[in-house]
């Protein structure tokens, strides 16, 4: 047990692997996709095994000493296993939805397609257990660039285009801002691991510690905080699966997931709070979460209306990391979790209904509930969560994000929320209202009697990430205690 | 023998030199030329560890005492020096077998090769001698057998960038011979030594003040510092393939050595930042360096010379780091010096292989290599991540450490322009990549017949710099290490 805690380097091996594996049987399709399953399954049991009351963290183990104080080296600490369980959980479950869904739409590269998709995990791996900045910042590059042939799968001009900006701002946020955040941080401290309650304390105060925050949260350009959220749409010419996996849950994940590291062992809540470093990232955070719900409203392509969804959501987070309140952070936290849920079984959903029928427009898919009640079923569960609506998980979270505004006596920000679950509303839920209760429209109509449901492999996997909304509501406690402690020390 | 391989290390090849003339069979020029590179390298390495044991080595010539006599003078910085040029060499030449037999006509390859070792002779001389007036007479060698050398590439504008490059580097050279000969006006010595001993004594001097500004323009244009730096690009685009490779990575590499060691060890750094002001100088030119060059590199559609932009401007981040003043910034910048030489020779390299398949270095002509090539086009995407600086890879280690340089120092300006400088060379890397791997491979019927991957002999020592690229990127012990106690000697 404490032997695998020790060899974290493991979780990023075990993706790398299956990775060997695919490479290894690109002519044999069923074993490409059996040793991509068993990777994930392997990697998942692997992170679960993790699981300990006794070494809920444990020290930094160094890999690779690069120069000087800056080494490549892991730890494990409760926020980052539990992103480290939801990246890998759904993993296995997006796997699955691949088969299903690579083969119903005949797409090519597919060997590509699974090894870039395991490397992108292995690189995400890295991030969640990343003991300090450098080796954080390090994977957080590999990612992006893991994650680019996956965006520019199709190849064509379409795509390189969406692969320019997603390419363009991620690495260009991470080496302007992120990068020169981390030599700044460097030379005023000489470290950079992380430590609960942070390591700038007495170091630097005042307008430079807000300089340096808000160059941090502009650098996680995987955060999407405006004006640096334009990749997130771009991405969506990627197939659905990786926009589900992907870009619902690991790429946007980790890049909350740096912001909620950053603020906890970089800065420090406290420190946060009394230096007041977070107050334009603050009201940067609060006009991307209602900027965006506007402008998904308007989105009649279902990729880009949850793609705009994902942005405003993910500027939840950063305001629940920058309320610099235990709470709001926790809250944060817990949005990370159960927002994936939710947003992953919209994707597949959207995925779903693509192989199908091949709708991508939420306007054609009146009365298409009736011939897919499955999907849409699922549909309207995950939306409800994402809105907030007890009892799915998503209500959790959000519930602490408003006590934490409101006791912070943040009630701009709390009003914000409020305005932002109305929008929520009025863009997820005509969704699946318009499929159940429209007439069958012209297009419906059009594709004839033989509209059925996805195949069983995408059709499982949506269900079980519903369901998984469902139920987690009745189960948070756990991780609301396990979580706990890294906020309020 | 051990003892005299300060010396061995500049003979072997020159005496080796004339043996290639004299040899009737390419492939024997070729041979010998590679022995002598290998052995070159094996003799860098030894000092390296010599100099790393011993301290420095000081080996006189004919026995005669200095500063009478020439003194060959190893130290920590010239050791580093030495291994990047000797590597190289060896590198380049085990690779250029095939390269070079497709552009050189056969009968000229006995002079090719005698031209090529002459040049490493210059290049490692200037590195090994410890004498002012030395440095300039090997400068010359490396020049003259360098400009041949561009001559002999096969496209006819060869010929006229080969002669622009003669023009410019003679101006360099000859400032650099008047500034010598300033310096021996007013102290009556060539050794550096020597030189530095006796510079503070006349430090007031009218003539002292030319001796730098001399100095200072001609090496700059060695460097080719902007806006000097106007021979390089049609020098690397036109020149051999492979000899593109083996300048690229050394011939500047080594004139920023004589900087270093004009200003540092000739001058005192103290001398040059403080009484001559180097550093603002350096600074603006810089950064002008890489913003203007990185732009122009976007927009170039030959590679070789996007590359050669891409060099220009990366020369800047060097005398940049240099520009800085600090003892971490000449360290970020040797660091950075040798990851750069790595990093481009390997993708000039692996512009080689595409030169020998397709015959072509134009942007367009890369349409759908991705698929044709996969391993020469992985090796350049691989590098060109190396020259974006992204993390894992010897570019970041170079950015990391030039930027630590500038923040340390708030130099706001320089910091901003560094990482700029990265964001331009996305652009361009991603130009080669878009084209390789996006679109279409030109129509079958006018493909050169079914382009094949590049023959192992030259991809093996492409990817032994990928690979090299990549530990660098994760073990600086040798590039940091020495540069620290390199830099260690000229900052007390």
């Amino acid at each position: 047990m404490s032997w695998l805690a020790e060899h974290l380097e493991l979780a990023i091996l075990i993706p790398m692997l299956g990775g060997l594996c695919i490479l290894v049987f690109r002519n044999r399709p069923k074993l490409r996709e059996t040793s991509s399953i068993l990777a994930g399954a392997l990697l998942f049991l692997y992170v679960t095994r993790l699981l300990d009351p006794d070494t809920e963290r444990t020290e930094a183990r160094t890999l690779l000493e690069i120069s000087e104080g800056l080494s490549i080296a892991f730890h494990l600490e409760p926020l980052g296993l539990v992103f480290a369980l939801l990246a890998s959980g759904l993993w296995v479950i997006t796997t699955v939805y691949s088969i299903g869904y690579l083969n119903g739409n005949a797409e090519k590269n597919q060997t590509r397609f699974y090894l870039y998709f395991a490397l992108s995990i292995a690189s995400t791996m890295g991030i969640a257990f990343a003991a300090n900045l450098f080796t954080l910042f390090i994977f957080y590059e590999t990612l992006t660039l893991c994650t680019y042939p996956l965006v520019t799968h199709k190849q064509t001009p379409e795509a390189q285009n969406g692969g320019r900006v997603y390419l363009g701002v991620l690495l260009g946020t991470s080496i302007m801002f992120f990068l020169s955040a981390l030599v700044i941080t460097w030379i005023h401290t000489g470290t950079l691991e992380f430590t609960p309650d942070g390591i700038l304390e007495g170091k630097i105060e005042g307008i430079t510690a807000a300089l340096l925050f808000t160059l941090f949260m502009l650098g996680i350009g995987k955060a999407a905080l405006m004006p640096f959220h334009r990749w997130l749409p771009a991405a969506m010419v990627a197939p659905t699966p990786v926009s589900a996996l992907l870009h619902a849950v690991a790429v946007v994940k980790a890049g909350v997931f740096t912001v909620l590291k950053v603020t906890v062992y970089i800065f420090g809540i406290d420190f946060i709070a009394t230096q007041d470093a977070a107050t334009w990232v603050l009201w940067l955070a609060v006009i991307t979460m209602l900027t965006t719900s506007v402008v998904a409203l308007s989105k009649d392509n279902l990729k880009a209306r949850l793609a705009y969804s994902t942005i405003s959501q993910l500027a939840y987070i950063v305001i629940g990391a920058s309320l610099a309140w235990p709470v709001a952070a926790l809250g944060g936290a817990l949005h990370m979790v159960t927002h994936a849920f939710g947003k992953i079984t919209l994707f597949f959903c959207a995925g779903a209904i693509y192989t199908a029928v091949k709708f991508t427009r939420v306007s054609q898919f009146d009365g298409l509930g009736r011939k897919m009640p499955f999907t849409f079923m699922a549909f309207l569960l995950a939306a409800l969560s994402v809105i907030g609506l007890p009892p799915f998980v998503g209500s959790w979270s959000k519930w602490l994000l408003v006590e934490g505004s409101a006791s912070t006596g943040h009630y701009f920000v709390l009003a914000a929320f409020g305005l932002s679950t109305l929008l929520n509303c009025a863009y997820l839920l005509p969704v699946a209202l318009r499929a159940f209760f429209r007439p069958p429209g012209p297009d419906v109509t059009a594709a004839g009697p033989g509209i059925r449901e996805a195949p069983l492999a995408c059709l499982v996997p949506l269900c079980a990430t519903a369901i998984a909304t469902l139920l987690l509501f009745f189960y948070i406690q756990p991780l609301y205690e396990f979580l706990y402690p890294v906020f309020d020390p | 023998m051990l003892d005299h391989l300060p010396a061995l290390q500049v003979i072997v090849p020159l005496i080796s030199a004339p043996v290639c003339m004299l040899v009737t069979r390419a492939v024997w020029a070729w041979r010998i030329a590679t022995a002598v590179s290998i052995a070159a390298f094996a003799m860098a390495v030894l000092l390296a560890r010599e100099v790393s044991s011993k301290g420095v080595l000081s080996y006189h010539l004919g026995g005669w005492v200095p500063p009478l006599g020439i003194e060959y003078r190893i130290d920590h910085l010239s050791a580093y020096i030495l291994i990047i040029v000797a590597a190289t060499a060896s590198i380049t030449m085990i690779a250029a077998h095939k390269s070079i037999g497709q552009e050189v006509a056969d009968r000229k390859s006995g002079l090719f090769y005698s031209a090529y070792l002459l040049c490493l002779t210059g290049l490692l001389g200037i590195v090994a001698t410890g004498d002012a007036f030395n440095i300039f007479v090997f400068l010359e060698i490396s020049s003259l057998s360098s400009y041949a050398l561009i001559a002999m590439g096969r496209d006819r504008r060869a010929l006229t960038a080969s002669y622009q490059y003669l023009i410019m580097g003679t101006i360099g050279a000859t400032f650099i011979l008047i500034g010598v000969g300033l310096l021996y006006m007013l102290t009556g010595t060539l050794n550096i030594m020597d030189l530095q001993q006796r510079i503070p004594a006349v430090i007031g001097s009218r003539t002292l003040h030319a001796a730098f500004a001399f100095l200072t323009a001609g090496v700059s244009l060695k460097i080719a510092l902007f806006p000097l730096h106007l021979w390089l690009p049609n020098a690397y685009a036109y020149a051999p393939s492979m000899m593109t490779v083996f300048l690229s990575a050394t011939a500047t590499k080594v004139s920023l050595y004589v900087l270093f060691r004009f200003f540092f060890g000739l001058f005192s750094p103290e001398v040059s930042f403080e009484y001559f002001y180097l550093g603002k100088i350096l600074l603006p030119l810089s950064i002008v360096a890489i913003l203007t060059a990185s732009f122009i590199a976007i927009f170039q559609d030959n590679i070789k010379r996007m590359l050669a932009y891409s060099s220009v401007a990366q020369i800047g981040y060097m005398t940049l780091g240099i520009g800085l003043g600090t003892q971490a910034g000449s360290i970020a910048s040797l660091v950075y010096l040798l990851n750069h030489a790595l990093i481009k020779g390997g993708l000039f390299l692996a512009i080689a292989c595409v030169v020998f398949r397709i015959q072509s270095v134009q942007l367009e002509d890369f349409n759908g290599l991705g698929r044709r090539m996969p391993w020469t086009m992985s090796a350049i995407l691989l590098l060109g991540l190396g020259l974006i600086g992204v993390p894992l890879t010897a570019g970041f280690i170079s950015k990391w450490y030039i930027l630590s340089a500038a923040i340390e120092q708030d130099r706001w300006l320089s910091a901003i322009v560094i990482l700029g400088g990265s964001l331009l060379a996305i652009l361009y890397v991603w130009k080669i990549v878009e084209h390789a791997y996006f679109r279409p491979s030109p129509n079958p019927a006018r493909d050169i017949p079914a382009t094949r991957e590049a023959p192992l002999t030259m991809l093996v020592p492409l990817w032994l710099l990928v690979a090299g690229n990549f530990y660098l990127g994760l073990d600086t012990s040798f590039s940091a290490g020495f540069a620290d106690t390199a830099m260690r000697a000229f900052f007390p």
